[in-house]
């Protein structure tokens, strides 16, 4: 029987493979940042271990840095010793560091592709659970906590318990106004937040393969909101295309050898899912969530959903309960929520494609009056070819803050956050509770839908735009 | 990491799905980086509510909590065990845990029980109508007792349950694996990339 692309990347990697234990994988690759990491180097220096492949390993500083002001001593001293310590550590150990200020700093799976080391059928851990973003190469990349940091520092390798497949088919071709975004939101409101429980999702069909890295980069980064081990596509003529030239891709006799490998690299006919999921893209639309979990979400068009219609009496108690926090009726046009934040970053949505589409939709409008909108860079090169571009000057004179490049709002570790019952419009990947800031309410969108939400000051689409522009009164 | 064999506690009945790890620990804990000192952050923000259940009188001293599905989803944070753990936790016990959160628990010694919901609900019943009944977690028997009719199985296989039983470190036990790993290095193609130019 053939086998899954997971299971052939999952094969390449067995270590050592025993009756009763679990596979013991190799790691190609381990992204460190400063908050999962300080226990595991701490671990290393009890056990009187070594990190074991330097050279497979790096790290750069994104959840805690401030995005304003990053020339001055950061102000929380918590923050700055945390940094300080993934500092001493990489000296310590002798591992690779791009700190805040250095021009290869950004959040870590932006970082990471852009400099070349994310391929396809590479293994690819980090203690961050949004590490699904790299099977967007065809790698298989999950999260980890810190005691398997430690693991992987000290052996580069992990047992793991075995998976099931997943396959999310996305047959036809995706509406202009549907980005990847909206595409990810409507497929774990429909398989839910424990639905991919256990597995690796490989996205395929032809929506899928039509998109950019980036986008597919989006898709695969929100994998884990949907419960799922990893997520993965199959690479192609885009991902071999967007690799070229980058820092560390293969070139001249090593790229042949790797692209030979890596045309291997996907799912064969005879092979067998152990769950499928299809979805036709003709009929989606922008999406948006309304609830405090990523699978409470709807198209924009609908209204705020009634508790009562839920027939699982645990999700019907969790619709009332996210009701209740976000302080939403049922039955309220989801249009109609009006929000004081926008923020437009992150690793799902912090990519240069993703700045160029809110910019498109912004340029030559407005941010509304009493809207505070943030656009953060995922990295400090996405910032470098923005600027090139003329991007923050768009988004400044529309009246938009544009800041250094990190994690920012999407968990406020750092200033950035949202107060007590502010709303936001927000392109990252988590409307959790409390997750933007103490008590504040966030709403999961695309780029594109946070800035027309920036223009109007409630939820609204790019379409919603030009229907508001078309009845202004001209010259008046 | 400390040998778990059984574990008999009074119990935190927690009618919640989908508790994320940002609800377990906010993210401001996060700044540590110690393994301690994260008791006063566990769910954080529901205890500002006089009456969330973790408040409760009765429920000072209970080490088995009970929640609703879709336990530990979200961030890949272990800072949500070290915070239950911390706070005296021993076992938790839901009808499912996200992949990440069950792993970062079974490290260290955190027993992830999963029980179907009807059991679970039992179990809410019992422990809401009487504060003082005791909950046994029972590794080596694999099972969940509670007062005289409540006995459910459950499963855990047999390797990770042997590294929880016996309380080993996976680091040592990985390193007995050197000539595999060794071996394995020895043949990786050489267009894999390296971070550090040699």
């Amino acid at each position: 029987m053939g086998r899954t692309l997971a299971e052939k990347v999952w094969d390449d990697h067995v270590v050592r493979r025993a009756e009763g234990e679990p596979d013991l994988l190799y790691i190609d690759l381990h992204l460190l940042h400063e908050v999962t990491s300080p226990q595991a180097f701490d671990g290393l220096r009890k056990g009187g271990r070594t990190v074991r492949r330097t050279d497979l390993t790096i790290a750069t500083e994104d959840h805690n840095t401030p995005t304003l002001d990053i020339d001055k001593p950061i102000a929380d001293p918590v923050s700055r010793t945390q940094l300080e310590t993934l500092r001493k550590n990489c000296a310590d150990f002798g591992v690779r560091l791009h700190p805040l200020g250095d021009d290869e700093q950004g959040v870590v799976h932006v970082v990471g592709p852009q400099l070349g080391l994310t391929q396809p059928g590479m293994t690819v851990v980090c203690g961050d659970s949004h590490t699904s973003t790299h099977g967007a190469f065809g790698a298989l990349a999950f999260g980890i906590g810190t005691s398997q940091v430690e693991h992987v520092l000290a052996t580069q390798t992990l047992p793991m318990a075995p998976f099931r497949t997943m396959a999310v088919t996305v047959t036809g071709e995706l509406p202009d106004a549907v980005t990847a975004k909206d595409l990810i939101l409507a497929i774990i409101a429909r398989i839910g937040t424990g639905g991919g429980q256990g597995y690796v999702i490989e996205y395929r069909g032809e929506a899928i393969e039509k998109l950019s890295m980036e986008s597919r980069m989006t898709i695969c980064n929100m994998s884990i909101e949907a419960g799922a081990r990893a997520g993965m596509i199959a690479p192609d003529e885009t991902t071999f295309a967007y690799l070229q030239g980058r820092d560390h891709a293969p070139d001249g006799a090593d790229r042949e050898a790797a692209v030979d490998y890596w045309r291997t690299l996907r799912t064969d006919d005879d092979a067998v899912f152990d769950h499928e999921v299809v979805i036709d893209a003709a009929e989606l639309a922008p999406f948006v969530t309304w609830g405090t979990n990523p699978g409470q979400g709807a198209p924009l068009s609908e209204v705020v959903p009634d508790p009562g219609s839920f027939d699982d009496p645990s999700e019907r108690f969790a619709a009332e309960k996210a009701l209740e926090y976000m302080g939403l009726t049922a039955g309220q046009p989801l249009r109609d929520i009006a929000v004081d934040t926008v923020f437009v970053g992150s690793c799902t949505n912090g990519r240069i494609e993703d700045l160029r589409a809110a910019a498109a939709v912004i340029e030559g409008r407005s941010v509304a009056d009493g809207v505070r909108m943030l656009v953060v860079p995922g990295s400090v090169r996405v910032s470098l070819q923005a600027v090139a571009e003329g991007l923050d000057r768009v988004f400044t004179a529309a009246g938009a803050e544009w800041r250094h490049a990190g994690c920012s709002m999407c968990l406020g570790m750092n200033p950035d956050q949202l107060a007590p019952g502010e709303r936001s419009a927000s392109t990252s990947n988590r409307n959790f509770e409390g997750r933007q800031g103490k008590g504040g309410r966030t709403h999961l969108v695309s780029p594109q839908v946070a800035a027309a939400t920036a223009v109007t000051g409630h939820l609204a689409s790019p379409a919603d735009l030009e229907t508001t522009d078309a009845a202004q009164p001209v010259g008046v | 990491m400390e040998a778990f064999t059984t574990h008999t506690g009074r119990a935190v009945p927690l009618r919640r799905s989908n508790v994320d790890t940002d609800q377990i620990i906010p993210a401001h804990w996060l700044k540590k980086v110690t393994r301690d000192g994260f008791e006063d952050g566990l769910f954080e923000a529901w205890r500002r509510d006089p009456e969330f259940v973790l408040n409760k009188p009765e429920r000072a001293g209970a080490s088995v909590l009970v929640a609703g599905p879709d336990f530990g989803t979200g961030s890949s944070r272990e800072h949500a065990v070290w915070a239950l753990q911390n706070y005296g936790f021993a076992a938790v016990i839901s009808p499912r845990f996200a992949d990440i959160f069950r792993g970062n628990s079974l490290k260290n010694g955190l027993l992830t029980v999963v029980l179907p919901q009807s059991a679970v609900d039992t179990l809410w019943q019992a422990v809401e109508a009487d504060p003082t009944t005791e909950i046994t977690v029972d590794l080596v028997a694999r099972e969940v007792r509670c007062g005289p009719s409540f006995r459910e199985s459950f499963d855990l296989d047999d390797n990770a349950r042997w590294r929880l039983l016996e309380g080993l470190d996976d680091i040592s036990l990985t390193l007995r694996q050197e000539d595999d790993i060794a071996a394995y290095e020895a043949a990786r193609p050489s267009f894999k990339p390296r971070t550090l130019t040699a």
